[in-house]
């Protein structure tokens, strides 16, 4: 009985993942006609690689605005866990690489439980208090840095060629990053506790009611996109080889803005990690394209803005239209 | 209903002697605070703030939020510095900012009420998009030189009492009265505290609550002209994180977030305990980065201690209410005669 209404529904949900994609062609094409170079495959490169941090971030964050919650504290937490690892990496510089980007996870994770265990336990939206933690953990870095920054060439050689190694031709970053969001689109569309969240996001009375422990997917949602915040800082520190505490300053922005413009409902309840992946490419895209087709660099925030209006009301629009013909067929039956 | 109005009086009355306890102990504590002159800078300091608090009250009881403030303020900041380098005349200038806010206050309401979007959301886009304009008017550039007279009459007193505190005093006086003492008033808080409820007994929901959308744009440029005159100088990156502060002094003063509680006492109470707060760990030479520490904690405190104060006394009421045993349960109360199960057609086709 239900079986025309949701395949209406994925297929509705897969087009929109589909316009992203079109837009995000139209783009590249109309840039590469400006200016063929933007398709070298250098320049094709360093837009993934620029891409990969924000990719990562906004799988996190998926996780988070499925269940109707937002986490905007994920940019401070990049700062304060490049400049953590970046620090460790300093004191110790034969640490290894994979131990680097645990320490970041970890620390990642434990601030986004800060975040869960408030917003579960003190019964507050998510939007104040990550809007507190932002200025919290900012301040923290801030404070631990003293206003020092940490320089490549204090940082060891391993951890630095990490940012620019490959594997198979294909560089680290990218590997991660497509492997956090396969693992995470994954688990959220085939694992229990994934299906889970979209319940929670849909109608919370309704999950709690169906006895879906609300209250530990919450702090688990949280943790997953403080992990993710923390591995993009460590990635952030490989990178650029430059961390001080104002690492990933409004970087929340552009994260919310990604995960919405890829379909994520800012309601919860529907979106997938995979449309997430792609709007932080496309937004990425339109970083390095704006030089290219000789529009002030300027504009690039006031075009995040746009896009993001763009996408809510273009959901709602596709949303209302879509309860319109439910409704209208169930009444002919 | 008596029992509500003493918990208003006992949030707004616990703020204030907060601020109290505050003010003596940091006066005794912190060398210079309790001097005119500090008081007028801190005047000068909360202006924006309590400004912008004012309309984001009325905003919040009515169970909304507007995050793009504080870039309503810079692009605000920004379009009077790049009037100003074109040699427009100031009295033409902030007039034009004051209709720019309230077209960007239009543009969030239209997007929340006439799309059906969630603020947060809407407002979220907007405070990218809004910043982003200030940047494209002004660049990284910075506009200075703006007319002594005005500049000097916004950081200036008369009779040891700062200029700014007129105008403030008369825009609290009137939000205060529209808030507590008129019928719009009243409906913002039933507004907030059910939208269906207000829907239903007259209420023009999406109307009222545009208005209020484009009155907080236009307080938000007002905010932006006086931080540009208080400071001789336009830039796009003016006031950016301001709608923090904003938010944290509206919540500390006892708003709920969740809408239709709160009063604008309060709110005044919040705001100046905040401004008091930072004043005192400035003087103390605490750095600006531990200042954005506290005001963070602030806002968290904020929100969590109206839920513990509620959570604590429905404890205590609980047990309270235990020693009698349970009494047995009532038969249903069958529906009075008078009520009329189906609704009448002009209810339901509302």
């Amino acid at each position: 009985m239900s079986t025309p209404t949701s395949s209406r529904v994925a297929v509705a949900l897969r087009a929109r993942e589909l316009g992203i994609v079109l837009a995000l062609v139209a783009l590249v094409v109309v840039t590469a006609v400006v200016n063929p170079l933007f398709l070298s495959g250098q320049s094709l490169r360093d837009l993934v690689l620029a891409a990969a941090i924000l990719v990562v971030m906004a799988a996190g964050q998926t996780v988070v605005v499925i269940t109707r919650n937002i986490d905007l504290s994920v940019g401070s937490v990049l700062g304060l866990s490049a400049y953590a690892v970046g620090s460790l990496l300093e004191a110790a510089p034969g640490t290894p690489v994979v131990v680097a980007v645990l320490v970041g996870i970890v620390i990642g994770g434990a601030l986004g439980l800060v975040n869960g265990a408030l917003v579960r336990f003190g019964n507050v939206p998510a939007l104040v208090v990550t809007l507190g933690t932002l200025y919290v953990f900012r301040g923290v870095a801030f404070l631990w840095a003293g206003g020092q920054q940490i320089n490549a060439d204090e940082l060891p050689g391993g951890f630095l060629a990490f940012g620019t190694a490959t594997v198979l031709g294909v560089p680290w970053l990218i590997v991660i990053a497509a492997v956090v969001v396969i693992v995470t689109g994954y688990v959220l569309r085939n694992h229990r506790s994934g299906r889970e969240l979209y319940a929670m996001g849909s109608d919370p009375a309704a999950a709690r009611l169906a006895g879906i422990p609300v209250g530990r997917r919450t702090l688990a949602a949280f943790a997953v996109s403080g992990a993710c915040a923390g591995l993009a800082g460590v990635l952030f520190a490989a990178r650029f080889g430059t961390v001080d505490a104002a690492a990933g300053t409004g970087y929340e922005l552009n994260v919310v803005a990604a995960v919405v413009v890829g379909g994520v409902a800012v309601f919860g309840g529907s979106g997938t990690a995979y449309g997430a992946a792609i709007g932080a490419l496309l937004l990425t895209t339109i970083g390095s394209a704006l030089p290219v087709l000789g529009i002030d660099q300027f504009w690039q925030q006031a075009i995040v803005g746009a896009l993001i209006l763009l996408a809510i009301g273009t959901d709602r629009a596709v949303a209302a239209r879509v309860a319109a013909r439910l409704r209208k067929e169930s009444s002919r039956v | 209903m008596s029992d509500l109005m003493k918990r208003f009086t006992g949030w707004d009355a616990a703020i204030l002697a907060v601020l109290v306890l505050f003010v003596i102990v940091a006066g005794l504590v912190v060398p210079d605070f309790a001097t005119g002159r500090n008081a007028s800078f801190m005047v000068l300091d909360l202006a924006p703030v309590l400004l912008i608090a004012l309309p984001m009250t009325l905003i919040i009881v009515t169970g909304e939020i507007d995050l793009s403030v504080a870039s309503t303020l810079g692009l605000s900041s920004a379009v009077m510095g790049a009037l100003w380098d074109g040699g427009m005349s100031i009295e033409v200038i902030i007039p034009i900012c004051l209709v720019l806010g309230a077209v960007l206050g239009a543009v969030n309401g239209l997007f929340i009420t006439g799309f059906g979007l969630p603020s947060l959301a809407v407002t979220i886009g907007t405070l990218a998009l809004y910043r982003g304009l200030a940047f494209v008017v002004l660049g990284d550039r910075a506009v200075a030189q703006f007319p002594g007279s005005y500049t000097e009459w916004v950081i200036g007193s008369s009779a040891g009492i700062p200029n700014l505190v007129w105008p403030l005093l008369v825009l609290l006086l009137v939000f205060g009265t529209v808030l507590h003492a008129t019928p719009l008033g009243r409906s913002l808080f039933t507004m907030g505290a059910g939208v269906d409820a207000a829907r239903f007994s007259g209420i023009r929901v999406a109307r009222t609550k545009f208005w209020l959308y484009v009155v907080c744009g236009a307080v938000a440029a007002l905010a932006g002209v006086l931080w540009t005159l208080r400071y001789s100088s336009a830039r796009a990156d003016n006031g950016t994180g301001l709608e923090l502060a904003v938010v944290a002094a509206v919540l500390l003063g006892g708003v709920s977030i969740f809408g239709g509680r709160g009063t604008l006492w309060g709110v005044l109470g919040g705001v100046m305990l905040l401004a008091a707060v930072q004043n005192a760990l400035r003087l103390a030479d605490v750095s600006n980065e531990a200042l954005q520490v506290v005001t963070g904690l602030l806002l968290i405190v904020s929100v969590l201690a109206p839920n513990a104060v509620g959570a604590i006394r429905s404890a205590v009421a609980r047990r309270r209410r235990r020693p009698p045993p349970p009494a047995p349960a009532a038969p249903p109360e069958p529906l009075p005669v008078s009520s009329d199960p189906s609704p009448s057609p002009a209810v339901r086709s509302s």
